[in-house]
């Protein structure tokens, strides 16, 4: 338990040199006594050995993977990620390509939720934009609809930048406006898009009817065609899994770099006291807008990612339930943690198998067929709904929080604190 | 002060909230490296006049100028950006975040690179948040921080909230810094380390400050100068023996001078 960060081990650079000149380290000369000192702030290893914690200069204190143990999970996680697809059924690689998608809008929604504070159920509109946005870009022609054939490497950022602008259009109105009101609000805007894209037959192909989504065209290779990677096969569904994946891991840093950058402070300043951050320097309107912005971007290329998944889409499915889901990503997973948010959108999207799996166990569930009590879709929709509530109540911090508390209790272990 | 133009002047400010006057015709001036204090009742107008100059309340008339230049109209991330940086009296810090994240929030506004340079962690996003951790640093050091920096200042005592609310401001490489109330709530011995640090502000940093304070014994012994304000309206204005003497001040804000009260102030001016 040993936390100790000692000023960097860098001295007399020109850039400290420099600073000094600027009298910018004016305060006390205490810290740059210590730096010039003798060995400069460097530990010998034997020290450090067995403390994870102890830091030596604030670079290692900030970089996101701060911890030999965090550091070790997440290549076992990536490794698990890059090989799981090989070995899964084809209906689980994709239901698993379905949490990523997920975790991506949900990644979105934490941006302007959790950490900037703006409470949103209009998310899946943008998730739509982006979505018909790459349906027109990249999908053929239909007999009514719109279609350009292009390559997703052009329709997948366009699908993440038109949102992006509506939302900066949007901004100006949504940030005049907090808490009940902004959910009100957003709510208008989604239901105004669902009208819209039932109406708009060209781009969507109309209420009920749908249009196909974007050919799988990636730098000029056709993914619906089986690629040998060594021992390897990649089929379409491989393809798409690992898409999905190597945008989360990119979104997903970003997210985090935001996060732990001074844009990321600002968010949560605003979040917690709206006037104190502004007294700090902070420009609301500014910061509230950029919230919006890349959290729509987020959501477009989710909505994108999505589409190619299911292959057709209609005016309906951007519906409120979609958003009811994406906040419990949020909420579950954790409120302002990009882990969280991933894990969240896993448990989301797999509790509903894992329920299946489980109903041939469980007497008080009826079949297709009927018996039992509840169905298994009735099941799935009370147990979102009491594992919102029991969220909000107990843990804020979602299933991120429990890990920390277990974390922690670990880290002190056998001591209570 | 005859000859050098004073840091801020605020001259005739007045601010109503509707048939409700709560500033009178308020003119003060603060001098580069003052330590100015405003005391008065409650109610009389104290926080008011921070809440003016810094941007949140705009008053009908007058003018509030720091070195020269108009700071009324301004929103208050522009004045913060002018170089005025403040405490509260009840304390706003951000209470999720850590001490160490808190105190990089005063940086905000001195720190380069945009978010998209962030977003992609580019060496000027990564210098930046080094060169602020840096400042930060020397500021948890100068106020005796360093046990607590990385913990959610949600769960930390009130005095060492305040004095990371100071912190916080400091940070923000201010030219005048408005302190609203230091001391509040605290017992004699985190007052006299608040006082401290506010010396050791004005000596090291050499940072104008307005402080407003109902503690007397610190006002009388640390301030410059001292205005006294009562129902909106300046009722005094002068060095802490001036003030002390001025009988409007003795009969609207300390409702006629008790022996208790006069008690106080014959201590403070020996101790002086």
């Amino acid at each position: 338990m040993t936390t100790a960060t000692e000023p960097d081990a860098s001295p007399g650079t020109a850039d400290a040199v420099a600073r000094e000149a600027q009298g910018l380290e004016r305060l006390t000369g205490y810290s740059r006594s210590l730096r010039s000192s003798e060995g400069g702030g460097t530990v010998p290893g034997a020290a450090r050995r067995g403390r994870p914690r102890l830091v030596t200069a604030y670079a290692k204190d900030q970089a996101l993977l701060n911890t030999p143990a965090k550091r070790w999970w997440t290549i076992a996680a990536l490794v698990v990620a890059l090989l799981a697809p090989f070995y899964l059924t084809r209906d689980l690689t994709l239901l698993l390509s379905m949490a990523m998608v997920f975790a991506i809008s949900g990644i979105g929604l934490n941006l302007l939720t959790g950490y900037a504070g703006q409470i949103s159920l209009g998310h899946p509109f943008f998730m739509a934009l982006g979505a018909y946005t790459a349906a027109v870009l990249g999908g053929s022609p239909g007999s009514t609809t719109w279609g350009f054939e292009l390559d997703l490497a052009i329709a997948l950022p366009i699908a993440a930048l038109v949102p992006a602008v509506v939302g900066l259009l949007v901004a100006p109105l949504a940030v005049r406006v907090r808490g009940l009101y902004l959910a009100v609000l957003t709510l208008g805007l989604l239901m105004l898009g669902e009208q819209i894209f039932k109406q708009w037959s060209q781009l969507t192909g109309g209420s009920g009817v749908g249009r196909g989504v974007a050919l799988p065209v990636l730098f000029g290779r056709d993914l619906s065609v089986r690629y040998a990677l060594g021992p390897w096969i990649i089929d379409e569904d491989i393809s798409l899994y690992l898409i999905c994946l190597a945008l989360l891991v990119a979104l997903g840093v970003m997210a985090r770099n935001i996060a732990r950058s001074r844009t990321g402070r600002a968010f949560a300043a605003v979040r917690d006291r709206d006037i104190a951050a502004e007294i700090m320097g902070v420009n609301l309107l500014r910061t509230k807008t950029l919230a919006f912005v890349l959290s729509s971007a987020y959501a477009g290329l989710a909505g994108a990612l999505m589409s190619l998944l299911v292959g057709r889409i209609v005016p309906e499915q951007w519906n409120i339930f979609l958003s009811i889901q994406l906040l419990a990503v949020v909420v579950i997973g954790g409120v302002a943690t990009i882990t969280g948010t991933i894990i969240g959108a896993a448990f989301v999207v797999l509790l509903p198998r894992i329920l299946e799996e489980l109903a041939p166990y469980l007497p008080f569930i009826g079949g297709a067929t009927g018996g039992g009590i509840i169905t298994i879709f009735q099941l799935e929709t009370i147990l979102f709904g009491a594992l919102i509530i029991l969220f909000l109540t107990l843990e804020p911090r979602g299933l991120f929080g429990l890990w920390y508390r277990v974390r922690t209790y670990f880290k002190a272990w056998p001591f209570s604190y | 002060m005859s000859g050098i133009p004073p840091l801020l002047q605020a001259d005739d400010l007045t601010l109503r909230f509707g048939g409700n006057i709560a500033l009178d015709k308020v003119s003060f001036e603060v001098a580069e490296r003052e330590l100015f204090a405003i005391i008065g009742p409650n109610g009389a107008g104290k926080t008011s006049t921070f809440n003016c100059i810094s941007g949140v309340y705009r008053p009908q008339t007058g003018s509030i100028r720091l070195r020269g230049e108009e700071l009324l109209g301004m929103r208050p991330d522009t004045v913060a950006a002018k170089g005025v940086a403040r405490t509260f009296q009840n304390i706003e810090l951000f209470d999720n975040l850590t001490v160490l994240e808190n105190l990089l929030l005063g940086r905000h506004q001195h720190m380069g690179g945009s978010w998209w340079q962030a977003m992609a962690w580019l060496p000027s996003a990564r210098r930046a948040e080094l060169g602020a951790r840096r400042d930060v640093e020397n500021i948890i050091e100068f106020l005796d921080l360093t046990a607590v920096r990385q913990m959610p200042v949600g769960i930390l005592p009130y005095g060492i909230k305040k004095r990371i609310e100071l912190g916080r401001a400091l940070a923000m490489d201010p030219v005048l810094l408005l302190l609203d109330e230091p001391v509040a709530g605290m017992n004699a011995e985190e007052t006299e380390d608040m006082a401290r640090f506010i010396l050791d502000v004005r000596d090291q940093l050499r940072i104008a400050m307005i402080m407003v304070e109902h503690d007397m014994r610190l006002v009388m012994d640390l301030a410059d100068r001292v205005m006294v304000i009562d129902f909106g309206q300046r009722i005094a204005l002068g060095t802490p023996a001036q003030v002390q003497r001025d009988p409007a001040v003795i009969a609207a804000y300390l409702g006629g001078a008790t022996d208790d009260v006069k008690g106080q102030f014959d201590h403070s001016e020996a101790s002086s």
